[in-house]
Parts: structure tokens; C-alpha cells; sequence
């Protein structure tokens, strides 16, 4: 399993700044595990995510929706972490880049599907591909490639690697459901 | 040196064995790369794992104790003077710890003048230029401080369109001669050029040996020689870089020293900059580069917020973060110049190229924005007389920044679609004409196995394949493109290798992986020197304590890092065979193929192999270290060896006559880099290329309101990159290159795969619609608007 802790210091830090109202005790499930942080009701779950728990995984790229880099899955839906504020993630379960992986020593089927396809240049993009790709595969286990363009249409890749984006996403529904073993070469 | 055979040439076409001088302490040449165990297969990246599972650590996600948040108060006003900067009441702002001015500014065009002074430059010449910078515990309380800053603007006058700053009475980009400092991505202008108003040139320009003013004076002769004569006009837009990763950079400092952690492309410059900057010695700065998220060419250099960020942890004395926002990566940190071009080709009715006349401006912003010649000079540099002239003009918007293949895709956009047109007029098929005048090896090759993969044949003259859709209202295109880009290295490569007692080994250079995935390339070198699997290799980059590597522009890296890998691995394979061969009684113990090491025991040949050899070490390891030699053939070449990159790319487009809409279904790309050693990570840099070439033909312009000189798409979704549903079916063949001129034979791919897209996807409009559109972007709206009018070029026949 995949553990953090959390930094109330550095959410405690935020009372000595501008914001007037006050800091909320936010309480959610991130990757599996009950956390608790003091954040204002309005800060983006990305920074929590980032700033509080120190879960860097997620990225930021526009903070504004446009780009996917920031993508989590909250109750099983894709969002833009960066388009979420906290008090809308109070109660919910969040899992980040960092709890897709069954164990520190494996990797789930997307994320080796992309390792051996070469879906990461980069990388910046990568998780929140991979989320938009995981959140595909659940509600369509077997995507047509043009499925699989709908599906990553909110994410964008400079570099750019779509092409071996979608042949990683196709490998991953390939692979028998198991995870595969080998993440760490 | 001793004389040793190599392989050069085209492999599976012209490959032969040749004789060349090879330097001392190199290791023999490889011959093709079927014949290598881990070179040229294509291999998973190394550090895939730590990519997929958010492990791999980017600029902003580095967190140190104590750590402030910087924010950069940027010009509201494209063009003021600014008389003074209070910033006490900032200072005063809560969970502020340190305010400062920004002393001078890095980047764009500086006037000789100012450059004297080297000290403040009170004048704003773009909207968004740094001027002051805070830190604050949260980003939220930086942010609000910035609004306490206050600045005494005089505003001026400005001028954001190129059009409106070459008029008489323009406002004033810069009031004298200016000149600009390169960087290891490019750009850069010389001082002493003339300049009137916003306009500075004419930069004249010929093939490589060939002078300009006999260039300029052969082209107009061939221009009134009767021959059949091509002219347009075409127009290319400003592209920003768009890495998805911002700029950023966070500094620390321990007494005298300072350590930062840089989103960059070169470490090396990143501290060379910031020792320059802060007058501090080099030695004193530490860049660390663990993972950066795409550069693209605008990441050099400390940078303005770099600065800002180291001046701003001096005076908190704690460690600070600087990361732009995406409207601040727009507007502050480079773009690809807009540019016009007149272009004239004459031809005899052979289809030979008489001539190449090539004219016009780039506009940069603050900035020189000329530099589109390139494809004119060197693609058809077998035509006789070929003269080029450009002129900067200067704006009042963010300066450029070396862009993939600078000027490249803006001067591919220009000569191959007139080269389409001169094929059209002559009544030869394109691929045939470029086949008349392109002797270049690589790009004939190319040219025949691209055409092959597309079905070439299917072509019709434009406007004839059959119409398609139920109202017949789609029509199909097919097109092609060429470019080159140049064999370019960095000397000043170095490497080291250590082999472990255990048989594993580490390769330490100071190289940055900007997303190419060079970690992994130089496993491979370095576990086909020594024989051993490539896990048992550790790499380490992206540190400025390393020995000294390039910085990763001009396609540079790896041709320039793997060498010295592969001949530190040597050299430490040498050291090997000297500590061990005592130990075995074997005096002639030296280097074999496959990594083993062989010689003579009592009268008895032995074998060894590197993990054997190393168990028997009786210290902890063995090292080598090498730098880039100079290529192999340097005595015929002066020593700086010239080479052209070639590329073919061919397209296959339709358009939608009612919505103007394009799509871009199929691209065909046949490309050259020397020995490809990944061809996994080669197509990488191949699609990535290809896909922002057609971004940048279709979708990508910074769009500015002349009234305010703001950007209005400072944002990813007015200003449209291509995404998922954009992407065509793309097909590459790649050619194994051979060179015999260093111990890998390897050159760079980033930059010549994205030079002939935008003009390939133009040419296959045409041939769709019989209207040629000479300017960028091919919009719906410019579509629809050439379909309607009469086209000003060759008609369709
Ligand atoms: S950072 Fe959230 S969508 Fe771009
Ligand atoms: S891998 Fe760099 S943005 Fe997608």
C-alpha cells in the first residue's frame, strides 16, 4: 500500500495569511487512507494535494481546466483537481497518480502499458493521462481508438506522444485484467 | 591515432567500409546496429517507472524546509519608462519576507547604450516584462503583496503588429542600435547591423562559401533571363512554446552558495547566468535538473524569475520557488517570431533550379525575430545563385526564444510550397522536382521510401480526386514537404564511468532530460561497450557537479554526450584490463568484442567477462573519463565536420468546403539521424515533431488587441494546441545513417522532425482545393475566405 502523512504545519501556516474566513478541517480519502488536513474552504485540492500531503504526483500545467495535467479521480470520477476546492472534497475519496499502483514494487496495467510503449516523454502529463485512462477503462473496458481519443480529449501532451499515448491505453486493455509484474526494471 | 576500417553510409542502400583515421582511445567502430546487442533496439525508458507512478521529481515539486512562494509583478503597460519602484508597503504586507526590484533585465534585444550601463533599464518594452518580485509564505499572500508594489509608469506609446511598427511614425521599439546574446538553443544577433525606425537589416545570406553580394547579383541576372519564374508572399504567425511545465526555478543558499533547482534545458547556463548575474563564482552555484517537463527551446538561462528567485532567498534568507503561471509563460519566456517572405524560384523547363531569392522580415517581439533562411540556403544549396535578405522588426511584445529549429518551419513554409508551385507550372510531380535538385543522400532515400509507405501514386493535380460526403463537400488532398536541419555538437562534452566490483556500472554526465529520454541512450552505449545487461547501469544527469555536458538545443545532445560515454567506458575497460591482468597472469589482457576482455594465460588464450573481471578487482572500482573528441574525418573537414539532417514528410488532408474545417488524416515521415540508438525514443522525438507542426499549421497563434497590446488567448484553451482527437495516423521510416565519424555515430532528432510539416500540410490543402493559403494558421475562417475569392496564385489546372 501506498502510505502518507499529511503537513498540518504548513496547512496551519495559511491562518497568518490573507484569507479572512475561516480554515475548515478537511476530511477525505486519499488513496486508500483517512486523512485529515486544515485548509481554507476555498483552496484548490490541487495544492492540497501538493502542498499539504506532499502527494507531488498530481501536476499543474494551466489552473484553469484546460489542460488535464492535474487530473484525479474523485468517487471514480475524473476531475481537474485545479478546478476543485476543498470544501467540495470534503467526505470523498480522491486517488491521485500515487495510489494507482498495487504496491511500491508493481505497476497497475496502465502504467505498465505505458512504460513498455513509451507513453511518457516528459512525463509531465503522464499522470493525469494515466487517471484519464484508468477513468476510461471503468466505465469502457474495451475502447475503440477513437473512444480512446474521446477519452484523453481533456488532456493535453506537448511533447508530443499521443500516438504512443493510444497504443498504451490499447496495450493496457490488451493485458489481462491482472497487473502486471516488472514495474521496477 | 591509427587507421581503422568503418562503416559509412546509408545502411541496407550505400553502407561500405572505409578507411579513417581514428583518434587515440576510442574504442573500435560498430559496424550496422543489427549487429549490436543493445544499441538500435528499441528499449523502454530507464526511468519509465518513475514517470508513471509520479515519482519522478519536477522543479515545483522540490519542497524544502521553510520554503516561500515568489511571485513576479509583471508590466501591465506594453511600453512605459519607469521613474521609481516603492515597494515599503509590500514589504509590510502579512507573511511577507522579502521584496525586491528586478536590477536588470535578461532576454530579447538590449540597445548598445543600456548595455554600457549594466545596471537598471527603466524602460518596459513588453507587457508582462518583470520588474519586481515578492515571497511570501503562501503564493496567496505573494500574490496580494504584488498589488502594494508601487510603480511610477510613464506610459507610452506602442505598437504590437508588425504591419502598424514598419509605418513612419511608429512608436519606437528601441531609440538606437541594438544588439542580442544567443543562447545554446539558438538566436542571438549581432551588433553593427543598420536600423531605421522598428526595422534592423538587412542580414544578407547565401549558401555556406558563396558571397552574398555575387549571390544577389546571379539571382537577378537568372530573374530577367526568361526562365519560368515562381514569386509569393506567405506569412507565418507567432507561436508560443507552450511546455506544459511552466518556467520555474527555486533557490537556496548556504552561506555563499547557492543550489537551485531549475526547469531548464541547460544546467550549465542556468549557472553560468546566475554566477554572471549575482557576481558570485561558478563554483558557488549548484543547478540540480532531476526531470523537466518539456522545454522546446525557451528554457536556457537562468532567466529573469530565476534571478528573481535567487535575490528574493538572499534577502529572507530562506529558500524561495519562482513557477509562472501559464499567462506569464505566454507572454515572458519566448515564442517562435512571425515573419513575412517573398519568395522567387526560377527554373529552367528541365525543372532545374536556376535561382532562389528569398526577402523579408521576422518579428520577435523586443527581440531580433529574423533567421527563416535557413531552408533557402541549404535544401537546394546545389541551385547556383541563391540570395537571402531578412530584416528584424521590433515590437512591443514578449522577445522570441530559440524554437524548435529556429526559423525553420517558417522558411520550409515558404520554399516548399513554392517549390509545389513551380512543380504545378512545370507539369512535374513535386517528389520528381526535389529529386532534380536535392542530391542530399538521406533525403533521396527518404523521398523513395515515403513514397512507397503513402501510395504516392494516388496524387492527382489538385482539385481532382473525386468529392466526398453526402453533400460532396469534402475534398481530399495529397502533399509533401522537405527540410534539413545541421549536424551541430558541443566539444565540451564529458563523461565518466565507474565499473563496480560487482559488475554493475554508473555513467556520470552532466547532460538534463528535457523529456527525450537521454538516461536512456546512454545506458545503452555504455552497456554495449561492456557487455552487460543495461539494468546493471546507473545513470546520473541533471547536476551541475557532474562533468560538464551540453545543453540540450540545436539537436545537440545526443550527438554529443553519447560519444564520450561510450569512450569513458573504454577507457575504464582499459583500466580493468590493467588491474586484472597481474591477477589472471595474463600480460595481454585488453578489451574484446562483447564486453569481454581476452588474452593469454600461461600459453593458453583466456576470456573474461566484465562481471568476471570485476569480481576480481582489489579496489572498489575502476574508472574512465572522456570528452568529445573531434569527429574521425577531421583533417578533410577542418575539424568542425558539416552535415546536413535531412526529412520528408508527406500528407494526406481533407477539407470540409462548408466549414472550412481541415483534418489532417495522414502523415508519411522518413527522417535521418545518424545511428538511431533507441529508434523507440527516435519516433518519440518523430511524432512530437510532426504533431506540433500541425498544431502549428492549424490551431496555434498568439492572437494581441492592437489598442491595449494584450495577449487574448493567454490561456490553453483560446490559444489551441493540438489534442487527442487532432492527431493523424502517422507512418515513419527511419534510415540508419552511418558517418564513421565518432564512436556512435549518433545526431539529433527533435528538430528536423517538426521543419517540413506546417508547409507538407499546406501543399496537401492545395491539392485538395486548388487554392493555395499562404499564411499560418490555416484557419476554418481563411479557408472558407480563400475558397470564395479568386486565389492570387497559380490557378488549379
Ligand atoms: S492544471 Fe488543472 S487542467 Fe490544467
Ligand atoms: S510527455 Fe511531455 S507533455 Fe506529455
Amino acid at each position: 500500500m501506498s502510505t502518507h502523512g499529511h503537513d498540518s504545519h504548513h496547512a496551519t501556516t495559511t491562518s497568518s495569511g490573507t484569507f479572512t474566513r475561516p480554515l475548515i478541517e478537511l476530511r477525505l480519502r486519499v488513496n486508500g487512507i483517512d486523512t485529515v488536513c486544515v485548509v481554507h474552504p476555498m483552496a484548490r485540492l490541487l495544492d492540497v494535494l501538493r502542498e499539504s500531503l506532499h502527494l507531488s504526483g498530481t501536476k499543474e500545467g494551466c489552473g484553469e481546466g484546460e489542460c488535464g495535467a492535474c487530473a484525479v479521480l474523485l468517487n471514480g470520477e475524473l476531475v481537474c483537481s485545479c478546478l476543485v476546492p476543498a470544501l467540495q472534497a470534503m467526505g470523498t475519496e480522491v486517488t491521485t497518480i500515487e495510489g494507482v499502483a498495487p504496491s511500491l514494487a508493481t505497476l497497475d496495467r496502465v502504467q505498465q502499458a505505458f512504460v513498455d510503449c513509451g507513453g511518457a516523454q516528459c512525463g509531465i502529463c503522464t499522470p493525469g493521462m494515466i487517471l484519464a485512462a484508468k477513468a476510461l477503462l471503468t466505465r469502457c473496458p474495451q475502447p475503440t481508438e477513437a473512444e480512446i481519443r474521446e477519452g484523453l480529449a481533456g488532456n493535453l501532451c506537448r511533447c508530443t506522444g499521443y500516438t504512443k499515448i493510444f497504443s498504451s491505453v490499447l496495450r493496457a486493455c490488451q493485458a489481462d485484467g491482472a497487473t502486471t509484474e516488472g514495474g521496477e526494471r | 591515432m591509427s587507421r581503422a576500417e568503418v562503416l559509412v553510409g546509408l545502411v541496407g542502400a550505400d553502407a561500405t567500409l572505409q578507411s579513417r583515421e581514428l583518434p587515440d582511445g576510442v574504442p573500435p567502430s560498430w559496424r550496422e546496429s543489427s549487429t549490436l546487442a543493445v544499441v538500435g533496439k528499441p528499449t523502454q525508458r530507464i526511468d519509465g517507472s518513475d514517470k508513471v507512478t509520479g515519482r519522478a521529481r519536477y522543479t515545483p515539486d522540490i519542497k524544502r524546509p521553510g520554503l516561500l512562494h515568489g511571485k513576479i509583478l509583471g508590466s501591465p503597460h506594453p511600453h512605459a519608462r519607469v521613474h521609481g519602484v516603492n515597494i515599503s508597503d509590500a514589504e509590510a504586507q502579512p507573511g511577507v519576507k522579502a521584496v525586491v526590484v528586478l536590477p536588470h533585465l535578461l532576454g530579447g534585444a538590449k540597445l548598445e547604450s543600456e548595455k554600457a550601463r549594466g545596471k537598471l533599464v527603466p524602460v518596459v518594452r513588453y507587457l508582462g516584462q518583470p520588474i519586481a518580485a515578492v515571497a511570501a509564505e503562501t503564493p496567496e499572500q505573494a500574490k496580494a503583496a504584488l498589488a502594494r508594489i508601487k510603480v511610477d509608469f510613464e506610459v507610452l506609446p506602442h505598437v504590437v503588429d508588425p504591419d502598424e511598427a514598419l509605418k513612419p511614425n511608429a512608436p519606437l521599439v528601441f531609440s538606437g542600435p541594438v544588439s542580442m546574446s544567443g543562447s545554446a538553443g539558438g538566436g542571438g544577433a549581432k551588433g553593427g547591423i543598420p536600423q531605421k525606425g522598428n526595422l534592423r537589416g538587412p542580414k544578407r545570406g547565401a549558401p555556406r562559401g558563396k558571397d552574398a553580394a555575387q549571390m544577389e547579383q546571379a539571382v537577378a541576372a537568372a530573374l530577367r533571363s526568361g526562365q519560368t519564374v515562381v514569386r509569393g508572399t506567405y506569412r507565418t504567425q507567432v507561436q508560443t512554446h507552450s511546455a506544459l511545465e511552466t518556467h520555474g526555478l527555486t533557490a537556496e543558499w548556504a552561506g555563499d552558495e547557492l543550489t537551485v533547482w531549475a526547469s531548464t534545458q541547460g544546467i550549465f547556463s542556468v549557472r553560468d547566468e546566475l554566477a554572471e548575474y549575482l557576481e558570485i563564482p561558478t563554483s558557488k552555484v549548484r543547478v540540480i535538473t532531476d526531470f523537466c517537463g518539456g522545454g522546446f527551446g525557451a528554457k536556457f538561462g537562468a532567466g529573469n524569475y530565476g534571478v528573481l528567485a535567487a535575490l528574493l532567498a538572499k534577502k529572507a534568507a530562506a529558500p524561495v520557488r519562482v513557477c509562472l503561471d501559464r499567462r506569464e509563460e505566454h507572454l515572458a519566456v519566448g515564442n517562435r517570431p512571425a515573419s513575412e517572405q517573398n519568395i522567387a524560384l526560377v527554373s529552367g523547363k528541365d525543372g532545374k533550379l536556376a535561382a532562389i531569392e528569398l526577402r523579408g522580415w521576422g518579428a520577435g517581439g523586443a527581440g531580433a525575430g529574423a533567421g527563416f533562411a535557413g531552408p533557402a540556403n541549404n535544401v537546394y544549396g546545389h541551385c547556383p545563385a541563391i540570395y537571402t535578405e531578412e530584416f528584424d522588426v521590433f515590437t512591443h511584445t514578449g522577445p522570441l526564444a530559440a524554437f524548435r529549429a529556429p526559423g525553420h518551419p517558417q522558411g520550409a513554409f515558404a520554399l516548399e510550397q513554392a517549390m509545389d508551385e513551380l512543380a504545378e507550372k512545370l507539369g512535374i510531380d513535386p517528389l520528381e522536382l526535389r529529386e532534380r535538385n536535392d542530391p542530399h543522400p538521406g533525403r533521396r532515400l527518404e523521398r523513395q521510401k515515403a513514397a512507397e509507405l503513402f501510395g504516392w501514386s494516388r496524387r492527382t493535380l489538385a482539385g481532382q480526386l473525386p468529392p466526398e460526403g453526402a453533400l460532396g463537400h469534402i475534398r481530399r488532398g495529397l502533399g509533401m514537404a522537405q527540410g534539413c536541419w545541421y549536424y551541430f555538437w558541443s566539444d565540451d562534452s564529458h563523461a565518466e564511468v565507474r565499473i563496480h566490483r560487482d559488475g554493475t556500472a554508473e555513467v556520470l554526465a552532466g547532460v538534463q532530460d528535457i523529456g527525450t529520454g537521454v538516461r536512456t541512450p546512454l545506458a545503452q552505449v555504455v552497456a554495449e561497450e561492456l557487455g552487460i545487461p543495461l539494468a546493471s547501469v546507473k545513470v546520473s544527469i541533471g547536476d551541475t557537479r557532474l562533468p560538464v555536458g551540453p545543453g540540450s538545443g540545436g539537436s545537440v545532445t545526443t550527438g554529443s554526450i553519447t560519444p564520450p560515454a561510450r569512450d569513458a567506458a573504454y577507457q575504464a575497460r582499459l583500466s580493468l584490463c590493467k588491474e586484472v591482468a597481474p591477477l589472471v597472469g595474463a600480460k595481454d589482457l585488453a578489451p574484446g568484442p562483447g564486453g569481454k576482455l581476452v588474452g593469454t594465460a600461461a600459453g593458453k588464450p583466456i576470456e573474461l567477462s566484465l562481471k568476471q573481471a570485476a569480481a576480481k578487482l582489489r579496489k572498489e572500482q575502476v574508472s574512465g573519463t572522456a570528452r568529445r573528441k573531434p569527429d574521425y574525418d577531421a583533417a578533410a573537414t577542418n575539424g568542425r565536420a558539416w552535415g546536413q539532417t535531412g526529412g520528408v514528410q508527406l500528407a494526406e488532408v481533407t477539407v470540409d468546403t462548408l466549414t472550412g474545417i481541415i483534418r489532417v488524416e495522414r502523415i508519411v515521415a522518413a527522417h535521418d539521424c545518424g545511428r538511431p540508438l533507441n529508434p523507440l525514443l527516435v519516433e518519440s522525438q518523430i511524432h512530437g515533431g510532426i504533431i506540433q507542426g500541425i498544431s502549428y499549421a492549424l490551431f496555434e497563434e498568439r492572437r494581441l488587441d492592437r489598442r491595449t497590446g494584450r495577449m487574448l488567448n493567454a490561456n490553453l484553451e483560446q490559444y489551441k494546441i493540438a489534442g487527442a482527437l487532432d492527431v493523424p495516423r502517422i507512418d515513419i521510416a527511419l534510415l540508419e545513417d552511418l558517418h564513421g565519424r565518432t564512436s556512435t555515430d549518433a545526431r539529433g532528432i527533435g528538430e528536423p522532425a517538426t521543419v517540413p510539416t506546417a508547409a507538407a500540410v499546406a501543399n496537401a490543402v492545395y491539392n485538395a482545393i486548388g487554392v493555395r493559403l499562404r499564411e499560418l494558421p490555416l484557419t476554418p475562417a481563411r479557408v472558407l475566405a480563400a475558397l470564395a475569392a479568386p486565389a492570387t496564385g497559380t490557378a488549379p489546372r
